[in-house]
């Protein structure tokens, strides 16, 4: 075979970069093409066609759309729901990790937590709005329970599960174990050395923890909520299928826009989509620096 | 007291992960009015369109998988022979679909391979199959190139080539015969994520206008009372199925695997 | 009086006892090496020190005030930790200065400290690199200042040089004993290399199985090892089985040769069989001419170890290892050789049981 000896006979004598460079590089030809075709390209023709007229002009115009008064309603409560639920999430699947990994539980509860945690952050999508319609919705679970038991009715205290508290808790339902998933091991990292070395140099519980503990954690915390602010952001299917489009967020509003070009203007479509991949993008760098800079600690 | 807390808290969260688990599935029960029955499940049985849907969602799940695989494998042993300066890039770039929302990428492919592109795959109805499957590869891409790839790292990926190439292996040989069974955990792990993203998706295929299956639970979603939570049980059947086997298989890996 | 004492100490974690009675009296200023193989207790009697284990039974004091039941941050004790254990988000600065920061001193005073301490261990131009930036041998030395910054009246070192390379393990020993000399530091060292703690302590205890099974001077534990265990876990030893031939006057018989010992053997019958032992460098070749109480025997090996050559005889059944310095001259013994070996009379030992 040809391209056996080729490489053979390259690694056998250390050759000119020229002369292995075709070679070597042949291998990935098919993943670079397909990434290319089906990843980079479509994206690059979003972020592209946001600065494009209809005839391939360069513009600022379309971006400039975006700041019409429901457009940024979109993106601001687009932008609220992803951080409530990002920092419930946080919290909420801290303290569970927290409970687990620091609260002297036993260790059997930690498998088990794990593996579940690994489910629930993949029943995303429409049969987690459904689950949830079934329990919180108007003839749900908890509301004909609270109904029959109190005389109580959810949506007369103000709660709609086609609203902004709806979708964040129904959000929380992938976003917790998402947190859980990847905090755990940050905990794990924390050495019982530190807390003893604290300990036995005079510091309190308190004082290891706002000095020690949790300034080593915080890059962690931060940038798993970029990570769930990013996940909520772009969750389509779940806002859908719980709120039909009765809720005006950009997801939905992208979807109705390429369903039927409700906005009348494509080019606004690709602006809107832009706008998705900036806030995404943003949330997922400081991701990547955070964590980079919590695993240069940690090494 | 810190136990106290601990447990505090471990049980809130669970209750809040079980209600909506025993919501669901009271509410697909109580079809009947009055007692419970399992007429919302024979209902969905008893639709086509469920049948049609379902069936098409494991078919393009299986494509996905295959395609994946002949897509990854190669090219996870490929840059960790011979390119492992690629990795860190190749790296990002698999993560890519995780940070690009996936409504942005189908909206790209229908306006990049329209009906007057150069390459006009939303023309035909296997055109538009072809592109979705490409779609779940590409949402998959995260989750099997990581499987594959940590798979390969516990397996000595030079040291097996030489040995192979010294008996006279070609490639296709080695990637084949001598490297994939040497990773068959790793992808069956990537194989089952895949399958519970693509038989859950509906972004994608309902932009593509496809009958899968996620577009169907959301229009009965849309239009039935009592189905919907039948299907949500049988796709959290799924997931849970699905998931439940990866980790079943990621454990057979840790014990020695008999000599192929 | 003693300054750091431990009395009647216990531990037991669930059924299992590590800690049998464990007492010890420490001198102020001396430094004390726990000395015994890993799973002898000798950790977790520094954890009791600390404050990290609840003793099962048994008291700690320091300065004559009983320490038993206060809470690790409620004792004035210094630890430096075997993974180095800086705390990695703060600088060398800020880690030395924790123990300050946590007693609310006054920011000059902390200061002054500080430097002080770096300057003690010589790092004074890595005030503000991160652990992550330094080797660890320097991490080390950085936990070495940031133990004694606050003052601690005991400090206690928790195998702090095994995770380094061989040639740092040694010059940072010395530093530490220097140090503690320097300041005059009560201090406990666990260690499980023996080396390490011949060549620093004043006293070393060695443990075995929850108890202490001697305490001595280096030279103590090294020369007249009381137990059996101590012989074996301290250094190199030569056991030969021997026949007591007159217990009062302290003479044995090896084959058909008969030593004679430098004490009297008690405790045991005439005519009884006894272990006797002695270290490699207690034997050296004879002459056969001189006359010396002799034994012979058959080279099965020789080494060349650098400054010192042993060489293993097999003395009918017996096999026993011998050094001898290292001389450009010297005619080594080839193997195969037959060899006489003459026993130095104070370099024999008998051991109990």
């Amino acid at each position: 075979m040809s391209t056996e000896t080729a490489t053979k006979a390259n690694s056998a004598a250390p050759p000119g970069r020229f002369a292995r460079f075709p070679m070597h590089w042949l291998g990935v030809v098919p993943f670079a093409a397909f990434v290319l075709l089906f990843l980079i390209l479509p994206t690059m023709k979003i972020v592209i066609g946001a600065f494009q007229t209809a005839d391939g002009g360069f513009t600022l115009s379309n971006v400039a759309g975006l700041f019409t008064p429901s457009i940024l309603a979109a993106y601001w409560i687009s932008i609220k729901i992803s951080f409530m639920s990002a920092i419930l999430g946080c919290l909420i699947g801290f303290a569970m990790a927290a409970a687990v990994v620091l609260g002297g539980l036993p260790r059997s509860i930690r498998d088990p937590l794990l593996t579940f945690s690994g489910v629930a952050s993949n029943f995303a999508g429409v049969p987690l709005a459904f689950a949830f319609l079934a329990t919180l919705g108007p003839v749900g679970l908890v509301n004909l329970f609270l109904r029959s038991e109190f005389g109580v009715d959810l949506r007369m205290l103000g709660f709609n599960i086609l609203s902004f508290w709806g979708l964040t808790v129904t959000y929380l339902f992938f976003q917790i174990p998402l947190m859980v998933l990847i905090i755990t091991p940050a905990l794990d990292g924390l050495k019982k050395e530190w807390r003893e070395a604290a300990a036995i140099l005079g510091a309190t519980n308190g004082q290891y923890w706002r000095m020690v503990g949790f300034p080593i954690l915080l890059p962690s915390l931060l940038g798993t909520l970029a990570l769930l602010f990013a996940n909520a952001f772009g969750a389509v299917a779940t806002a859908i299928a719980l709120t039909g489009s009765s809720l005006n967020i950009v997801p939905i509003l992208l979807y109705a826009q390429i369903r039927g070009d409700v906005l009348g203007d494509p080019h606004l479509g690709y602006a809107l989509a832009f706008g998705m991949i900036v806030v995404t993008g943003c949330a997922n760098a400081i991701y990547i620096w955070l964590r980079a800079r919590s695993e240069r600690w940690l090494k | 007291m810190k136990r106290l807390w601990a447990w505090a808290a471990l049980i809130i969260g669970l209750i809040y992960f079980i209600l909506p688990l025993v919501g669901m599935t009271n509410f697909s029960l109580k079809m009947r009015r009055g007692e419970y029955s399992f007429d919302a499940y024979a209902k969905v049985f008893a639709d086509s369109r469920f049948h049609e849907t379902f069936g098409y969602s494991v078919w393009m799940a299986l494509l996905t998988i295959v395609f994946g695989v002949f897509l990854v494998v190669p090219t996870a042993y490929w840059v960790r022979l011979k390119l492992p300066y690629l990795r860190p890039y190749i790296e990002f770039v698999t993560l890519l679909p995780l940070v690009i929302p996936a409504i942005v990428i189908v909206f790209g492919y229908i306006r990049l391979y329209n009906t007057s592109s150069w390459l006009p795959l939303t023309g035909s109805y296997v055109g538009t199959d072809v592109l979705l499957v490409f779609g779940y590869a590409t949402l998959s891409l995260p989750y099997m190139y990581r499987a594959v790839d940590t798979g390969l790292r516990t397996i000595d990926v030079t040291t097996l080539t030489e040995a192979a190439q010294s008996l006279g292996a070609g490639w296709a040989t080695i990637i084949g015969r001598v490297i994939l069974p040497n990773v068959t955990v790793a992808v069956m792990s990537g194989a089952f994520v895949t399958f519970a993203i693509v038989m859950g998706e509906f972004t994608m295929a309902a932009l593509l206008n496809k009958p899968a299956f996620g577009p169907y639970m959301q229009l009965l979603g849309a239009n039935r009372a009592y189905e919907p939570a039948a299907l949500a049980v049988i796709a959290f059947g799924i997931t849970w199925a699905c998931l439940g086997l990866m980790q079943l298989v990621s454990r057979l890996q840790k014990t020695p695997q008999r000599p192929v | 009086m003693s300054f750091l004492t431990l009395t009647h100490l216990q531990k037991s974690f669930g059924t299992v006892k590590v800690v049998h009675d464990f007492n010890m009296a420490i001198e102020k200023g001396e430094f004390i090496s726990f000395l015994g193989p890993s799973g002898c207790g000798k950790t977790t009697v520094l954890r009791m020190i600390a404050g990290f284990e609840t003793p099962t039974g048994g008291t700690i004091e320091i300065d004559g005030k009983n320490q038993t039941n206060l809470r690790p941050n409620q004792r004035n004790i210094g630890m430096v930790f075997q993974a180095y254990a800086l705390f990695p988000n703060m600088n060398v600065f800020d880690n030395v200065a924790f123990g300050l920061k946590v007693a609310g001193k006054p920011k000059g005073e902390i200061e002054t400290r500080v430097k002080e301490m770096l300057k003690l261990i010589h790092l004074e131009h890595l005030a503000d690199r991160y652990p992550y930036q330094m080797s660890g041998g320097q991490q080390q030395r950085v936990a070495l200042a940031r133990a004694l910054a606050p003052k601690p009246q005991v400090l206690l070192l928790d195998e702090p040089l095994s995770a380094l390379d061989a040639k740092i393990r040694v010059s940072l020993r010395e530093e530490i004993r220097q140090i503690q000399r320097q300041l005059g530091i009560t201090t406990v060292f666990v260690t499980h290399d023996q080396e390490e703690a011949l060549s620093i302590s004043d006293r070393i205890v060695v443990m075995n199985a929850g108890k202490a099974d001697q305490i001595g001077t280096p030279g103590e534990i090294y020369n007249r090892p009381t137990t059996r265990f101590v012989a074996n876990f301290v250094g190199t030893l030569n056991v030969v089985q021997a026949v007591l031939v007159n217990g009062a006057a302290g003479t044995v018989q090896i084959g058909n040769k008969t030593l004679q010992l430098s004490q009297p053997v008690t405790g045991k019958a005439d005519g009884s069989s006894i272990s006797l032992a002695f270290r490699p460098e207690a034997a050296t070749l004879a002459d056969a001419a001189n006359g010396d109480a002799a034994l012979s025997g058959t080279v099965i090996s020789s080494n060349f170890l650098g400054s010192v050559l042993r060489t293993k005889v097999d003395l009918g059944g017996n096999i026993v290892s011998f050094d001898m310095f290292n001389q450009p001259s010297a005619v080594l013994p080839k193997t195969g050789d037959t060899v006489s070996l003459s026993l130095q009379q104070d370099g024999l030992m008998v051991l109990g049981d």
